[in-house]
Order: C-alpha cells, then sequence, then structure tokens
C-alpha cells in the first residue's frame, strides 16, 4: 500500500510540475509588457522599470518561473494588472461561488444517477430501462447552458420561483445562497447525471452476470438482496472513476454555466481578464482548476485501492 | 441488410445525422435567405410560412442561419477529431509497440498532463493567447482529442500484440512499424470510428459551448453558440430565437450519439452492452 501510494505522489508531483510549465510558457509567449499597459504611454522609464520590479517580470524565464511557482506555493498570486488587488484575494472571493456550485451539482448528479441507474439496471430490458436510458440520451445531448436558458425562461421569467440571475451571496444567509445556485447545479449536473446513471446501470448489469452472484442467488438469496449486498459494492469502481472525471468537467462547465447565470464565480473572473488582458489572473486561475483536477484524480486513485484491494497489489 | 436491423439506433442516428449534414452541405450552394444581409423591418418576428424558424433582431432568417452555423460546428467538430485521430493513433500504435519502454511511459503521461487541462481550459489559453477565433476552438478540442485516441488505440492494439497471427508476423520478419500499420491498425479501426462519431458530437457540443462564451467563432460567421448567446437578453420575449438553435444542437448531437451506438452494435458486437 505505501509502495502504491508513493508512486502515485511522484507521479502526482511531476503532473504538477509539468502543468505548471506549460501554463507559463504558454501564457510566457504573449507579446506586450504589462507593466506599460497598467502605466499608459506617458511613464517614464525608471518608474516602468520599477513597477516590472515589484511585478517579478525582470530576471531570467527560470527565475520568473521559480518566483511565480514560489508565489503560487506560499499564497501569493501576484497582483493584477488591471484590478491593481492581490489576485490571490480575488480567487478567494470567488472560489466561495464556484466550488459550493460544482458541489453542489456533483451532489445532485450523484442522487440522481445512482438510483436511476440502480433502478433501470434492475429493471433491465423492461419500460422502466427504456424510459430511463432514453432519457439520459438526451440528457447527454442538450447543451447545458441551452438547458440552463430553457429553465430561466419557465422558473425564473415565467414562474418567477428564482431569479434570473446573480447571486445572493453568503452574507444573505445559507439558503438564499443556495438558491441562486440551484438552477445552475442543475443545468451543470444535467449531463453528468446521465452519464453517470448510464455507468452505474452498465457497471451493475456487468457485476450482476458474474458468477458470485450466481453462488450468492444460489444459496437462497433474492435478487434484491443479492443486488444490495453483493453487486452494488463491486458496480462502484467505474462509477468512482468517473465521478473522478466528471469533477474536471463540473469546474470547466461552471466557466460557462456561470455565465449563464452572471453569477461571480472563477468562470466569469477569467472571462473579465481575457478581455482586459490580465494574464497573471488567467495564469493563476488556471493553474488553481488544474491543480483541482489533479488532487481529485489522485483522491481517486488512492479512494480505489481503499475499495479494491486486488488493485493495490497489482500496481504495487 | 439484415444488420441494419439489429440495430434500433442506427436508423434515427444515420437520419438526424444526414438531415444536418446536408444543411451543411445545402448551405453552400443555397440558403433560404442571404444571412449576411439585414432586414430591420422585419427583425424579430415569430415563425411563419415564409421564415419558418423565424427572424433575429437584425431581421435575420433564423433556419438560414441555422444552415449556415450547421456548417461551422460540423467543420470545427471534423477537423478536431481528424486532429486527434492524425496524432493520438500513431502515438498509441507506437506506445503499444513499444509498451512498458520508456517511449510507452512517456506517451502515457503526456496523455495524463493533457486530461488534467479540461478542453475549456485549453481553449481559454489558447485565447489568453492569440485571440478567440473558430480556428482556435479547432485547436483547443484537437488537443483535447489526441489523448483520447491515443488511450483507445493503445489499449486495442495492447490486446491485439500478444495474438497468434501477430506472433506470425513477427516470425515472419516484419518490423514493429510494419505491424503496426498493416495488421493492428486494420483491425482497432473499428473501434476508432466508433469512438470519432462520438468525439465528433462532444465537439459540436464544446464548440456550441465556446461560441456561446465567445471564445469560439467571431462574428460574422453564423454559429450555434453565438445564435444561443444573442438570444439570451431576448429569451423573456423572443423565445423562439433561443429554441431553434438549442434544438439543432440536441438534434445533431442526439443523432450522432445514436449513429455511434448503433456503428459499435454493428461493428463490435463483444463491445455491445458495455457503452455508457
Amino acid at each position: 500500500m505505501l509502495r502504491y501510494f508513493l508512486k502515485r505522489l511522484l507521479s502526482l508531483v511531476l503532473s504538477l510540475l509539468a502543468a505548471s510549465v506549460v501554463i507559463f510558457l504558454a501564457l510566457e509567449v504573449v507579446p506586450g509588457d504589462p507593466a506599460a499597459y497598467m502605466l499608459g504611454l506617458n511613464a517614464q522609464e525608471d518608474t516602468l522599470n520599477a513597477l516590472r520590479e515589484q511585478l517579478g517580470l525582470n530576471g531570467t524565464l527560470l527565475e520568473r518561473y521559480l518566483s511565480w511557482v514560489g508565489g503560487l506555493l506560499t499564497g501569493d498570486f501576484g497582483i493584477s494588472y488591471t484590478y491593481r488587488t492581490p489576485v490571490a484575494d480575488m480567487i478567494g472571493d470567488r472560489l466561495w461561488v464556484s466550488l459550493p456550485l460544482a458541489l453542489y451539482a456533483l451532489t445532485l448528479s450523484t442522487l440522481i444517477a445512482f438510483p436511476a441507474g440502480i433502478w433501470a439496471a434492475s429493471r433491465r430490458g423492461t419500460y422502466v430501462d427504456a424510459g430511463v436510458m432514453g432519457v439520459t440520451q438526451l440528457g447527454v445531448a442538450i447543451p447545458n447552458f441551452w438547458f440552463a436558458m430553457l429553465m430561466v425562461l419557465v422558473f425564473a421569467i415565467n414562474l418567477r420561483w428564482f431569479s434570473a440571475g446573480g447571486f445572493a451571496g453568503w452574507d444573505a444567509g445559507f439558503w438564499a445562497g443556495m438558491k441562486s445556485l440551484t438552477l445552475p447545479a442543475i443545468a451543470l449536473a444535467l449531463p453528468q447525471a446521465s452519464i453517470l446513471t448510464r455507468v452505474m446501470r452498465s457497471s451493475l448489469l456487468d457485476t450482476l452476470s458474474e458468477d458470485f452472484i450466481r453462488t450468492a442467488r444460489a444459496k437462497g438469496l433474492t435478487k434484491a438482496q443479492a443486488m444490495w449486498r453483493h453487486a452494488l459494492r463491486n458496480a462502484l469502481i467505474p462509477v468512482l472513476t468517473i465521478l473522478g472525471l466528471q469533477f474536471s468537467f463540473l469546474l470547466a462547465g461552471a466557466i460557462i454555466i456561470e455565465n449563464v447565470f452572471y453569477l461571480p464565480g472563477l468562470g466569469r473572473l477569467v472571462f473579465q481578464a481575457i478581455s482586459a488582458r490580465d494574464l497573471i489572473v488567467v495564469e493563476s486561475v488556471v493553474m488553481l482548476l488544474v491543480f483541482a483536477v489533479i488532487m481529485v484524480n489522485f483522491a481517486v486513485d488512492l479512494a480505489y485501492a481503499l475499495v479494491d484491494p486486488r488493485l493495490r497489489r497489482r500496481a504495487g | 441488410m439484415t444488420m441494419f436491423l439489429h440495430s434500433r439506433t442506427l436508423i434515427p442516428g444515420m437520419v438526424l445525422t444526414v438531415l444536418f449534414a446536408g444543411a451543411a452541405l445545402i448551405s453552400l450552394v443555397w440558403v433560404p435567405y442571404d444571412t449576411t444581409v439585414l432586414d430591420i423591418a422585419n427583425k424579430i418576428k415569430s415563425p411563419s410560412w415564409a421564415h419558418p424558424f423565424g427572424t433575429d433582431q437584425f431581421g435575420r432568417d433564423i433556419l438560414s442561419m441555422i444552415m449556415v452555423g450547421a456548417r461551422t460546428s460540423i467543420a470545427v467538430a471534423l477537423v478536431a477529431v481528424g486532429i486527434g485521430m492524425v496524432a493520438g493513433v500513431p502515438l498509441g500504435l507506437a506506445a503499444a509497440a513499444r509498451r512498458g519502454g520508456m517511449l510507452d511511459e512517456f506517451i502515457m503521461r503526456m496523455n495524463d498532463l493533457v486530461f488534467a487541462f479540461p478542453s475549456l481550459l485549453i481553449a481559454v489559453m489558447i485565447t489568453a493567447v492569440f485571440g478567440a477565433s473558430a480556428l482556435n476552438a479547432i485547436i483547443a478540442i484537437g488537443i483535447f482529442n489526441i489523448p483520447v485516441f491515443a488511450r483507445l488505440t493503445r489499449g486495442a492494439a495492447l490486446s491485439l500484440w500478444s495474438r497468434e497471427y501477430i506472433m506470425a508476423a513477427r516470425v515472419a520478419g516484419k518490423g514493429a512499424a510494419r505491424i503496426s500499420l498493416e495488421h493492428i491498425l486494420p483491425n482497432v479501426a473499428n473501434l476508432l470510428i466508433v469512438q470519432g462519431t462520438i468525439q465528433f458530437s462532444l465537439g459540436i457540443l464544446a464548440e456550441a459551448g465556446l461560441s456561446y462564451v465567445g471564445l469560439g467563432a467571431q462574428p460574422p460567421v453564423a454559429s450555434w453558440g453565438r445564435m444561443l448567446a444573442d438570444s439570451q437578453t431576448m429569451i423573456s420575449f423572443a423565445p423562439h430565437l433561443a429554441l431553434f438553435p438549442g434544438l439543432a444542437i440536441l438534434l445533431t448531437v442526439l443523432g450522432l450519439n445514436l449513429l455511434g451506438d448503433g456503428l459499435r452494435d454493428i461493428l463490435d458486437p463483444k463491445l455491445r452492452r458495455a457503452r455508457t
């Protein structure tokens, strides 16, 4: 187990290193001098130099990379070129919208997919099964931002149950905050729940055809007992993989959905930063999201080893 | 012909796919109304006989816009899948031919790295650096497709390398490159076609999303995602502006997914139950 863990840890560190180099180099090739941009056309040469020094723009490529990574590690993400405030503060505020949104959507997705997948698998070949599969086929094909717009039309504009956009803020209370995240979370969760339902169903069907299920039935367990006691746990492994992958789709998807609902999250921050050519903000947010994706995949790898002892032995 | 009947999804999938591919092709030579001409007198008209899907805020015919937009979506997704295949398949073949070696390890680690960047984040970075355009959307979606095809090819090729007929080819003195091309590739082609269909539909969704947030095709290029973005502020009084482009995306993606399912049923019976 320890060897497996160390191996995973090493690959985690290498991935983070490689990702940071890629992001750094990509944005390094952008032409233009942020200091000149911030100070305008009439800036004096020595003022420009002082600002470059302050922003960490002087020095060799390697020095700049190291100071950027060093900053990331200590929570210093640099200063926004346009807002002149620490990037870490800007990200911190927005994280409290994007992260709850992603978790809300992940929860919804799981809450829908598990029962739906189990239901479809246990009624294999019936109209229930066909119905669930048909709905998931639609859920996978629908663009979630369009679905979001339709929900706004129905539930916000016509029924007036929710507001059409914006974020009430956590200061307005937990439920008020959750309420403004509800439509976005449903929109985000829909395609993921559809995929997860299909994975859950097919994984369960695979497991139900295994020998140990036949044995369980032969010793007198009912179909339902065999399913709940034996099949479900074994069927969870592929479901876990997809769940881990979904987190990255949720984070990325949140970037678009936040724009539908005008939510002040990381996604909107990125787009504002792109249009203002505020590259240090883009750099930091992208790095943060990639960091999150890599960490979640690492956690999923470890979770496997806990769920399935066979994997540990093979990989060790 | 009977094999077409084995799959319930193939025919509807084909019909939808042909419908939208056809609309895109027809738009090259004919559209009901010119989408570059503004007709302000007829703006935001509900569907009618003259304009079956209505007109937008500039009086442009929405049916024509959707036909031209189909061209953008299909072109972007198709080229992106092409990039993924052209780069990913040789990488996967090479990794499998040198399984367990440094090259294999390197290719798979690079794949993991690309997977850590959701395609939208790649697009965000490319846009930040080079600006937004349909071409950059293609590159972003294409890069994301490379590891998908590399992994699939490697996995399938690995299982083939232990087969007897590959052994026979090796005994006959064929090199790894030749075996990969002559024996492995033809046997993974079916899988690639099925995955290609799925990636194609994902590409259309991705293009729509990128265009919706302004990272994809720029005006005056018509695109379904942009049409939806433009319609958003008018959705309360002109919902048809949002309805038809969204339906176009939904039906195209649905059609491709059904087609992919159907093709898999025909081409690879072993995988029939496994798809999710």
